[in-house]
């Protein structure tokens, strides 16, 4: 494939330029307003020429807003620590039931296995809005509204079936024989499940914590009706910046920024991970 | 006594039953072959004896013991799979430890039983490989090292020579039989090269659609095979199969070859007037020299040398087709008109009905257990 024209070359390069600009705008027109006044912001025609200042990030950091109506407590720190608790541990419960659960489904096809794992599925299919009122009620009942403990068990509904489906196919992939070999050779089959199918699906689980991680940080509806100001995360403290004295794009941009940086940095890390060793080639002749 | 014994094993899978009635035992130190076509049921009747899978009725026993609900790592069988399964995030080294570490043997009895099967097959200087690093050929030998390592009862291997190539094929069949006498464990293997299966079987057992079709020695297979499939799956070439209707005259029973009389078993009289098939070893049939007795006339088509031996397709009169076989280098016509004559005490005689043999009265003794 290397008889590609001059003019061939030329066009591919155009257009992956484009592609990439497409996508990576956006982010880069964030990060620039992050360093910007609301004042530069807004001014009219846009230029990419500022002073760059921090007051944004020092804002978001102190928690104090100094708006033009006044000053404004907000608890971006706070909401940014609650999203990586809800996230990190609706990720850990989902993996640490998951897990299992697909390998389960991936191994033993027993009567109504199918159905139960595609009603898992089908949580995913319901718009939250039509649970999150009902669970409302519920969690005032049994107290658990307002707790992490709750969020957390509602993030399941979005963590749950996207890491039993994505795992279960991984496990699905290896081949029984290799399991098999394992157990003849002595080991239990517990031994067989940590040694064998939890590390050769590891690229994965990896790839399904990832992705549910991302759900689950980008989650805005279960927290905004179930969790009060000191447990929601960043989606919805980013409300705090509809002001009464306008929309404090400056102050959105940095809170943007400080955001997609947690994911950002896991994605990048773990792409190592999804791509390695997908494969399983040694097992084959 | 035997270490294996399987008494009418029954498995389905859904709707098709794989395994019909199997009862099977294999005494101590032997090399029992499981041979047949693909689809037979030998993989499963390994896993079976593994304990990967339960028989739906019917029992194993390892042993002497009753390996009803007695899981896979505590029925002391190594197993090679034909895909080799190897632990791909595994070295070769760990791969062929595991059996070992299952015992929670300490590290240097590990290091010395790796090092001592590996030394045997040897592997010793890949074990550090990943499986992704090795050629197919090491793979299998680590596979194979990993099976033995343990040193279980009973060893399964699964066509652990179909994936590698030719040579290395030919290089494990002569060096395996020496490797499981040293070892002096009991060996089910499974193949579906009729040489493998003679070159290391003690004794074979042919399956043929979930059933052991024949069980006995290589040699009373190829010479006694009990119908006429078992006849033409042993043999290369394959065995030359002709229609015929043995007939009888005051010098004893006969068929009609080319419209030649040739001599049958006396033994045979009992087919007289039934429909058969003559089974002919193409080594049973040379060529001669025309007049001479019994010479039937051929045309020869195509002559193939096969290293050790030559093989000539030639036409009857009648258009029916025949393989000689010969040694190589020794002279016999390469074209045109030939005659050959057919050696009739190899001749197997077949039922063309249901496709078994029709044995020699007076002759049984000569193929003992060729029908146990």
């Amino acid at each position: 494939m290397d008889h590609a024209s001059r003019l061939e070359r030329i066009l591919r390069g155009i257009a992956i330029a484009a592609m990439v600009l497409f996508f990576m705008f956006p982010i880069f027109w964030i990060l620039l307003m992050s360093f910007q006044t609301n004042e530069t912001i807004l001014r009219n025609p846009p230029s990419m020429a500022f002073a760059p200042t921090l007051s944004n990030y020092a804002a978001l950091l102190t928690g104090r807003l100094d708006t033009a109506a006044g000053t404004l407590d907000i608890d971006f720190m706070q909401n940014l620590k609650n999203s990586v608790i809800l996230s990190v541990f609706s990720v850990a419960v989902a993996l640490l039931l998951g897990v299992p659960a697909a390998y389960a489904f991936a191994r033993h096809k027993f009567r109504g296995s199918e159905d139960i794992a595609f009603t898992l599925l089908s949580f995913r299919f319901a718009p939250p809005l039509l649970v999150v009122l009902p669970l409302a009620l519920y969690f005032q009942d049994i107290g658990l509204a307002d707790t992490y403990i709750g969020l957390i068990w509602v993030y399941q509904l979005i963590c749950l079936p996207l890491i039993l489906w994505i795992v279960r196919g991984y496990f699905e992939d290896i081949s029984p024989d290799v399991e098999y070999a394992y157990r003849i050779a002595g080991h239990s089959w517990f031994a067989t499940f940590r040694r064998i199918a939890l590390p050769l699906a590891g690229p994965g689980i990896a790839a399904a914590g990832l992705l549910a991680f991302i759900f689950a940080w980008n989650n805005f509806v279960f927290a905004l009706v179930l969790g009060s100001a000191d447990k929601q995360p960043v989606t919805v403290g980013a409300l705090a910046f509809v002001t009464a004295s306008g929309i404090q794009y400056g102050q959105i941009a940095a809170a943007v920024v400080l955001s997609i940086a947690p994911t950002l940095a896991l994605a990048i890390y773990a792409q190592r991970y999804l791509v390695e060793g997908l494969s399983l080639g040694a097992v084959k002749g | 006594m035997a270490v294996i014994e399987l008494s009418d094993i029954v498995k389905r899978f859904k709707d098709a039953t794989v395994l019909d009635g199997i009862s099977l035992s294999a005494d101590e130190g032997e090399t029992l072959v499981l041979f047949g076509p693909s689809g037979a049921g030998k993989t499963v009747l390994l896993r079976l004896i593994a304990g990967v899978v339960e028989p739906d009725a019917g029992n194993v026993r390892l042993g002497g013991r009753d390996m009803r609900d007695v899981p896979p790592e505590a029925r002391n069988v190594g197993m090679a799979f034909q895909n080799f399964a190897l632990f791909p995030h595994m070295t070769a080294y760990d791969n062929i430890a595991s059996p070992l570490a299952a015992r929670r043997s300490a590290a240097e009895r590990v290091r010395e039983g790796v090092e001592r099967v590996a030394r045997l097959l040897k592997i010793d200087h890949v074990l550090h490989h990943s499986p992704r690093a090795l050629s197919n050929g090491q793979k299998q030998r680590t596979a194979l090292a990993r099976a033995l390592a343990g040193s279980p009862a009973v060893l399964l291997l699964d066509d652990p020579l179909r994936n590698v190539d030719a040579k290395l094929r030919f290089e494990m069949r002569l060096e395996l039989p020496r490797l499981l006498a040293a070892e002096r464990a009991t060996t089910l293997y499974v193949t579906q090269d009729y040489r493998e299966a003679m070159a290391l079987g003690d004794r074979i057992a042919v399956m043929l659609r979930g059933r052991i079709a024949q069980l006995g020695t290589p040699e009373e297979i190829y010479l006694a095979p009990a119908s006429l499939e078992i006849a033409r799956l042993f043999g290369d070439p394959t065995i030359n199969v002709l229609d015929v209707t043995p007939e009888r005259d005051a010098e004893g029973p006969f068929v009609r070859l080319s419209r030649l009389r040739a001599p049958i078993d006396p033994g045979l009289d009992r087919a007289v007037g039934r429909p058969c098939a003559l089974g002919l070893r193409p080594e049973a049939i040379r060529f001669v020299e025309a007049g001479q007795r019994g010479a039937i006339p051929v045309t020869i088509e195509a002559e193939t040398p096969l290293n050790e031996k030559t093989v000539t397709l030639a036409t009857t009169a009648r258009g029916r087709e025949i393989l000689v076989s010969r040694p190589s280098g020794t002279s016999a016509p390469t074209e045109g008109l030939a005659h050959i004559a057919v050696d009739s005490a190899h001749a197997l005689l077949f039922d063309r009905e249901t496709g078994l043999r029709i044995l020699p009265e007076g002759k049984r003794a000569d193929v003992r257990g060729a029908a146990a």
